[in-house]
């Protein structure tokens, strides 16, 4: 048993290698000197308080959505429709901040409906990709695909139309909303420890889900074998859609962060990606939720430190994007040559 | 080599199916391939259209469609495995005809079956294995007593039965239609008492399948009404079944019955009715525990289904079962075991009939169904016999019956 | 607006529909041998990225189509060689390519941004040109577009007219009996899969050197192109004339979207433009609807009539995929 783990580890290791080595060949076709590259990258999330609190202020949303996919991939699902799940979060949060903008409410309460709107949305959201998936039979990937592109269309008519900012109308976003709206930071950070708090208690939770609950083992069942799981008596729809609200509800709350805590307003894209990153980053950790908080810190940095490459080197900040992308899409194959050199399943 | 399912291709036409794998230019000559089929077809006396789609036909009729498409290829030497199994009578003796025809042509046949009227009737010399070992080599005339010898090292008989049937009835089927693309069931009237025994005999594909879910709340009917202890089930899904305490067993264990990469811990926890939040990893592992000695699984808790063995993995299927049932559903419920899981099997089930659980059982082994029912129905086409007493039952009737021979007219 | 506005804004449609086809038509072949290449988003984002810069390297706007196909066939590889060899998830591998490519064309395209490249021209066939209104349709349009029209029937022949193409519907729908009749079942899946992405490769130079022509990054709208195209080739029924019934559709949506506008302004233009992608995949609806469980209880309980003609007319729509579609082979 103990072999079998240290070579995994072996093997892993090698597919970060292999994945540095490739990010290091395309630096050097884009003409880059990739050391400078590299050190940018540390220096933009490590080398000054600010840039560590963006890097933990953007480990927040992938906390979230990272928890979120594992519950759905538990279940056997590939819920694309994340994104749009984050979008309409943020869409309802706007919209419950904005209902209760001039109201006596105090604003710590503003806050907190302002999230479970997000959470409503959200869920709400996910839940349509899952019904048209159990009712349907429209496959999740195209369904929340189809999704997806129905949450923009939404946003960018209210951001444009009836939440457009006074005077014209800008894609950047509706108008700010005031300081008191926002989520409490420490003082002279940017970020919020509410949020971080957030996306760590859910982590948890996640975790505690999948390993001692009835839930997570009647989930699982589903993912690896659902007639089997029907035929013992677990509602296999019921819980399919179940596992869709959960992740809805924790997209949606990331989408809340985004409007509350980021960026203050909404945008057209709040959700930032950070649906489709959760994705990558659960196949990165073999859907184990233990190493995701980790792991979700590495991509959170890389995204950060990769925005001062466009300022320092006249370079794409999307060399995050393909160090994160094709160390995925190296893990996966090397753990597929593993598989098939040690005949080990 | 013909196989038991033919390895066809069900969405593409008869004549595609033809044409796939041939050597030849680019662009196939239709009206010559046509010509070829329809002359060979004609040979053998198959009817077959060739711009039929293959997942409409017959077993029997694909089975046709592969000789004819072997022989067109040039094969001298043909293997068929099992291949009277889920085809017509009539579409047996066009077999037979076809392979008596093949044989004078100068073929080599060889045939693989465990039926004996048909290798007694066809062949010239039958060479019986047993256990991976040539037992004996026999040529005609034959002595079935020999061959059935040769087969088991002892004769058959029908062992001692013990019937534990009450008269309580625990559910009555009236009048159910049932309906798949391709069959129709029609007309199934069965009252099953408490702690009977009642199997579900003919080839595959007759309808017994489909009326055994049916019988589940599985699939749906179009007609006729379902009552378990009185209450109407009707329409009803199979999840309101379970809580009427019907279950049903699967024939493919590890791909309908059992999740693989679970343990047989998690399997338990599972199958009961959970109570609270959080798993109580103790109390599943001392179920396991128990259900594991109880029905003798070679197995520990932490053992994934998987690594089972198939005796082992279908105790495995009955140790879940919830305790009491009234109606359990078995498919081929000893498909592929060794003879002592066999029998260890039945005894647990009759164990559960003493306590007043029904039984309905699939089963492709005349012996068995003789053995351990108390009534027999007969699915052939989707026609149904009335239940027949399995005591006044003989095997050659039997025999005959799924066949599709004897039948009252009627039907 | 007028008939002969009318008339060029199909036109339009043609023309603007032609990098889709290619997307559509390549991956219909991909499928048809039982693979799923999902990267095709990324695909088209980094041939059309890795096309324009070769065309503007070299001056040559062949080779920028070549160097277009060449990436969607590397790109194929990896997904035929990660999925067929190494046993892993087609949808994962393909979904982790969809980003990662796209995410390439925009870090190594970064240069070429507002950097002004070559652009197919319109090229009218001599006599055919001068028909009314087929010739305005048909016959006067670019290169690339008149290749479109071709591949469809050229694919379609060879799926279901040739004696190879018979062997391809085999390998998708039962590998197991196609291996039985003397196929390599996974060097043809190798082969056609990157086939496949060759011809998806050439939507990306399509769009970067004709349609859109040049390269603007994350801003090229070209984004999202991908996963509507893997939509239509399952609305398509992995059958190039259904596929292209969709591809066209698909564009007129666009196309009245812009011309629409004008009649709807409280809409936003970014709205109507993003409309037909969500349309287009909830027509997935229809396709798989008749089979649903559901839906068979409630066709249960209809008389026998109204019964057998809704099953038949469910029928007709249903897309049925190649059976085994993204499950790999073992010959044991």
């Amino acid at each position: 048993m103990k072999k079998t783990r240290l070579l995994t580890f072996g093997f892993q290791f090698g597919a970060l290698i292999l994945a540095l080595l490739f990010t290091t060949a395309v630096l050097l076709l884009a003409g880059a000197p990739p050391l400078q590259a590299y050190l940018y990258i540390i220096k933009g999330s490590l080398s000054s308080i600010t840039n560590i609190s963006n890097v933990l202020s953007a480990w927040a949303p992938l906390l979230l959505t990272t928890s979120g996919v594992l519950i759905t991939f538990a279940a056997g699902l590939w819920n694309i429709g994340i994104e749009g799940q984050i979008m309409v979060g943020a869409i309802f949060t706007t919209g419950a901040l904005r209902i209760l903008l001039n109201s006596t409410v105090p604003t710590g309460w503003i806050l907190l409906i302002g999230f479970l709107a997000g959470m409503v949305g959200g869920a709400f959201w996910a839940v349509l990709a899952g019904i048209l998936k159990t009712f349907g039979g429209v496959n999740e990937i195209f369904g929340g695909l189809g999704l997806n592109f129905v949450a923009t269309a939404f946003a960018l008519y209210l951001i444009i139309g009836p939440w457009k900012r006074p005077g014209i109308a800008s894609t950047s976003g509706t108008l700010m909303f005031p300081d008191i709206l926002w989520l409490p930071t420490l003082p002279k950070l940017q970020f919020s420890v509410w949020a971080l708090g957030l996306g760590v208690l859910v982590v948890i939770i996640v975790y505690f889900i999948l390993r001692g609950t009835h839930l997570g083992l009647r989930l699982k069942a589903i993912g690896k074998n659902s007639k089997a799981a029907f035929l013992m008596g677990v509602p296999t729809w019921q819980y399919s859609v179940l596992a869709f609200l959960l992740c809805g509800v924790f997209a949606g709350l990331a989408g809340a962060i985004q409007v509350t805590s980021v960026y203050h307003r909404l945008t057209p894209g709040i959700s930032s990606g950070y649906g489709f990153l959760g994705l990558m980053v659960a196949m990165l950790i073999n859907y184990q939720a233990i190493w995701a908080a980790p792991v979700a810190l590495f991509f959170a940095a890389l995204n950060i430190g990769g925005i001062q490459l466009p300022i320092v080197l006249k370079l794409d900040s999307s060399l995050s994007g393909v160090l994160q992308g094709i160390l995925v899409l190296f893990v996966l194959m090397v753990e597929g040559a593993r598989q098939r050199l040690f005949k080990n399943r | 080599m013909l196989h038991q399912d033919p390895l066809d291709f069900p969405p593409m036409r008869v004549i595609e199916n033809f044409i796939l794998g041939s050597v030849g230019g680019l662009l196939p000559r239709q009206g010559i391939i046509l010509r070829d089929f329809l002359t060979l077809a004609g040979q053998f006396g198959f009817s077959l259209d060739p711009e039929a789609y293959v997942d409409s036909l017959t077993v029997g009729e694909r089975q046709q469609l592969e000789i004819l498409r072997l022989i067109w290829l040039g094969a001298r030497v043909m293997i068929f495995d099992e291949p009277t199994t889920g085809i017509s009578a009539a579409q047996k003796v066009k077999l037979f005809a076809a392979l008596r025809l093949l044989a004078n042509q100068g073929e080599t046949i060889l045939f693989v079956s465990h039926k004996l009227e048909d290798v007694e009737g066809l062949c010239t010399s039958v060479a019986v294995l047993r256990q991976g070992n040539l037992v004996g080599v026999e040529n005609q005339p034959y002595s079935t007593k020999k061959l059935v010898e040769l087969m088991f090292g002892k004769t058959i008989s029908v062992g001692e039965r013990n019937p534990c049937v009450r008269d309580e009835v625990t559910a009555n089927l009236s009048n159910l239609m049932i309906e798949d693309y391709r069959l129709k069931v029609r007309d199934v009237t069965l009252d099953v008492q408490c702690g009977e025994v009642i199997g579900l005999a003919g080839m595959e594909g007759s309808g017994q399948g489909l009326f055994l879910r049916a019988a589940g709340g599985m699939t749906h009917t179009v007609g006729g009404k379902i009552l378990i202890d009185g209450r109407d089930l009707t329409g009803r899904s199979y999840q309101t079944f379970k809580r009427h305490g019907v279950a049903f067993l699967p024939a493919a264990r590890l791909e309908e019955g059992l999740v693989p990469g679970l343990n047989l811990t998690e399997h338990f926890i599972l199958a009961e009715e959970a109570k609270g939040f959080f798993i109580n990893w103790d109390k599943g592992r001392l179920l396991a525990q128990k259900r594991i000695k109880d029905f003798d699984v070679r197995g520990t808790p932490t053992n994934t289904v998987e690594s089972l063995s198939g005796g082992n993995q279908q105790r495995a299927l009955l140790a879940l079962l919830r305790d009491p049932l009234k109606l359990l559903l078995l498919e081929h419920p000893t498909r592929g075991l060794d003879i002592e899981s066999v029998i260890y099997i039945w005894n647990k089930l009759k164990d559960r009939c003493q306590t007043g659980t029904s039984i309905l059982f699939i089963s492709s082994d005349l012996e068995e169904i003789l053995q351990y029912s108390d009534r027999v129905l007969v699915f052939f086409s989707g026609k149904v016999t009335p239940p027949l007493e399995a005591l006044t039952l003989t095997a050659e009737k039997l025999g005959e019956l799924i066949g599709g021979k004897g039948w009252p007219k009627s039907t | 607006m007028n008939s002969s506005s009318i008339l060029l804004g199909l036109a339009g449609v043609l023309y603007g529909a032609a990098p889709i086809m290619f997307a559509v038509i390549g991956e219909t072949i991909t499928e048809r041998a039982g693979v799923i290449n999902l990267s095709m988003n990324g695909t088209i984002l980094l041939s059309a990225m890795g096309g324009f810069a070769a065309a503007v390297a070299t001056g040559s706007i062949i080779l920028g189509f070549l160097a277009g196909a060449l990436i969607g066939a590397l790109v194929a590889l990896v997904v035929a060689f990660s999925s067929i060899t190494l046993k892993q998830s087609q949808v994962a591998v393909g979904f982790v390519l969809a980003l990662l490519c796209r995410d390439l064309s925009y870090f190594l395209g970064h240069p070429y941004i507002s950097v002004a490249g070559p652009r197919l021209a319109i090229v009218p066939i001599p006599a055919l040109g001068e028909i009314p209104i087929l010739g305005t349709l048909f016959f006067k349009q670019d290169v690339m577009t008149y290749i479109s029209f071709v591949i469809i029937f050229l694919v379609w022949f060879w799926i279901f007219r040739t004696r190879p193409g018979l062997m391809l519907r085999g390998i998708g729908e039962r590998p197991a009996a196609a291996f039985v009749r003397g196929a390599n079942v996974n060097r043809l899946r190798y082969i056609y899969t990157i086939i496949g992405g060759a011809v998806a490769g050439l939507a990306g130079p399509t769009f970067s050197l004709s349609v859109k022509a040049g390269w603007a990054g994350p801003l090229s709208g070209l984004d999202g192109y991908g996963w509507i195209a893997l939509a239509i080739t399952i609305f398509g029924g992995w059958n190039p004339f259904r596929a292209a019934l969709g591809v066209y559709l698909f564009s007129l949506l666009q196309w009245l979207g812009l011309v629409l506008q004008p009649f709807l302004p409280s809409i936003p233009t970014q709205v109507l433009q993003v409309a037909p992608f969500p349309l287009m995949i909830l027509t997935l609806l229809l396709v798989n609807i008749s089979d649903a469980e559901w839906v068979a209880r409630i066709l249960a309980t209809l008389p026998e009539r109204p019964r057998r003609f809704t099953i038949k007319l469910l029928r007709t729509l249903r897309a049925s995929p190649p059976a085994s579609l993204g499950v790999p082979f073992e010959s044991e």
